[in-house]
């Protein structure tokens, strides 16, 4: 355990709610949800969540904790937005998904292997390198993330989708060294930088 | 009439060979023909999407979009800023209306912005192009340049997720948005009516990470087309466009579909309605070849 979260489990003790109100983007929603379950129906993959949106709001304030964010379930959602537009409440669900799955990661107890956790961290990455997507990059660090041999199954698989895309000039090998970038990377990295100390000085120096 | 100028924000998916260049190109042709002028915003960076949250918190996430913002303001000043990658306007949209609604985010956002030089003022208006041809061009100046209409080919109009929601488009709802209809009508195809999966979600970024549980859905989206009796499907979002596209043949080989239906791009239509011939109109970017379009456009 991070001494974060270990931090975080003294600071707020049984009062998991006001943890996820203080630390979870657009955590102070979470107490206005009414328990009528439209966002858990209107999910496209509501069916692969262990706890549906409706069911992770009520177990904040039930202060189950480790069941929370140690769940695989926000990692199931797809940013489609039907559960925001559903919510007779109008919380921003989909965006506390994210915010939990964030908080999750920031205090180490996120599930490791989970594959859109694993993606989603490839992406920022890949994205935070250059300031801007490679697309044949986070391809092949997706492939291999559960490593060598796994990688060259998957990439065998998916070779006819990559060659389709290599011949009507939508995938680039160009893109292999260097690649797209922004040109004021140092300013970039800088912004980057000073955006994730600010936040850190807000939820860890919280403690 | 007179040009419309715009501030535009491509994404990443749109640059030179990566997987929507081809709704580049088409955008490009049918800018052309509407006398839309596109500046690309200089040194634009990534949005971060709508999975950049696991290795991004809120505020990196912000800064992301903010930059884009503040530099377009600095060399775009007062023009709308156009994206036409649906994730791209989603977010950019996103970030400035929560730095409009929390003056604490603004200021760690500026704080921020600094470092690289920058300052946000945040009074630009963020829009998606088909915003622009609804509200700006409108329906009939937007039929008045088909001089190939699309007769005989009936299209599905796939509007899916970020598109539509949360934002959407005004005066339009998010169960039952027409205007994707309308642009295919207005490029004299028809459209299929009532298509079941016009707002369903194709999976999204989760089409890499959660491939079967996403291509289940894709299952779903292509086969209520079929349905219709659609011969194409037209989207307006990069992601829609692939994960519907690139995936059929692995739906076939598990579900025993025999799914062949090319997908495209509201653009792609317009393009070549408007006469462009099909490489201006990113046609051999088609995995699946639109063999009615590349007809219609070899005319």
């Amino acid at each position: 355990m991070s001494d974060l979260n270990t931090g975080m489990v003294e600071k707020y003790r049984n009062n998991f709610l006001k943890e996820v109100e203080a630390n979870v983007e657009e955590g102070d929603w979470v107490k206005m949800c009414m328990q009528c379950g439209v966002c858990s129906g209107s999910c496209p993959l509501g069916p692969h969540w262990d706890h549906p949106p409706q069911e992770l709001f009520m177990m904040i304030r039930a202060g189950k904790r480790d069941e929370v964010l140690q769940s695989t379930s926000m990692w199931m959602c797809t940013s489609c937005y039907n559960c925001i537009v559903r919510c007779p409440r109008e919380l921003p669900i989909t965006h506390i998904m994210h915010g939990l799955a964030h908080y999750a990661t920031r205090l180490g107890i996120e599930p490791k292997g989970q594959p859109t956790r694993q993606f989603a961290q490839l992406f920022w990455d890949n994205l935070a390198k250059n300031g801007r997507v490679n697309e044949l990059w986070l391809g092949v660090n997706l492939y291999f993330m559960n490593g060598f041999v796994e990688g060259i199954k998957v990439a065998m698989g998916m070779a006819g989708i990559g060659l389709g895309m290599l011949k009507s000039g939508r995938l680039s090998l160009k893109e292999l060294i260097g690649g797209h970038t922004v040109k004021d990377k140092k300013g970039f990295k800088a912004m980057i930088k000073k955006a994730q100390e600010l936040e850190a000085a807000r939820v860890d120096g919280s403690n | 009439m007179a040009t419309k100028e715009y501030s535009f924000y491509p994404g990443c998916s749109s640059q030179e060979g990566a997987s929507s260049s081809n709704y580049l190109k088409s955008v490009q042709s049918m800018c052309d023909v509407l006398d839309i002028k596109l500046n690309v915003i200089p040194d634009w960076n990534c949005c971060s999407a709508s999975i950049g949250y696991c290795g991004g918190g809120e505020l990196p996430r912000l800064a992301l979009s903010a930059r884009n913002i503040a530099l377009s303001e600095q060399h775009n000043a007062g023009q709308d800023i156009v994206a036409t990658c649906a994730a791209c306007w989603l977010a950019t949209k996103e970030t400035q209306e929560r730095l409009d609604d929390d003056a604490g985010l603004m200021d760690e956002t500026n704080q921020a912005l600094a470092e690289a030089g920058l300052k946000l003022k945040n009074d630009n208006k963020i829009r998606h192009m088909v915003e622009v041809l609804i509200e700006d061009v409108g329906y009939e100046e937007m039929g008045k340049h088909v001089k190939k209409p699309l007769d005989g080919i009936k299209i599905a109009g796939y509007v899916g997720c970020q598109t539509n929601r949360p934002f959407g488009i005004e005066g339009e709802s998010f169960e039952n948005p027409k205007y994707l209809d309308k642009f295919i009508e207005t490029m004299g195809a028809e459209p299929v009516e009532n298509y079941d999966k016009k707002v369903s979600c194709c999976g999204g970024a989760l089409a890499f990470s959660e491939p079967e549980k996403s291509q289940a859905l894709i299952k779903d989206i292509i086969e209520a087309a079929y349905d219709g009796g659609a011969d194409m499907i037209v989207t307006p979002c990069p992601v829609c466009q692939m994960n519907v596209e690139v995936y059929q043949d692995k739906i076939n080989a598990k579900y025993g579909t025999k799914f062949n239906i090319p997908v495209t791009y509201y653009s792609t239509l317009m393009s070549v309605a408007y006469g462009k011939n099909g490489k201006e109109s990113g046609l051999n970017g088609q995995i699946i070849k639109a063999k009615q379009l590349e007809e219609i456009a070899a005319k």
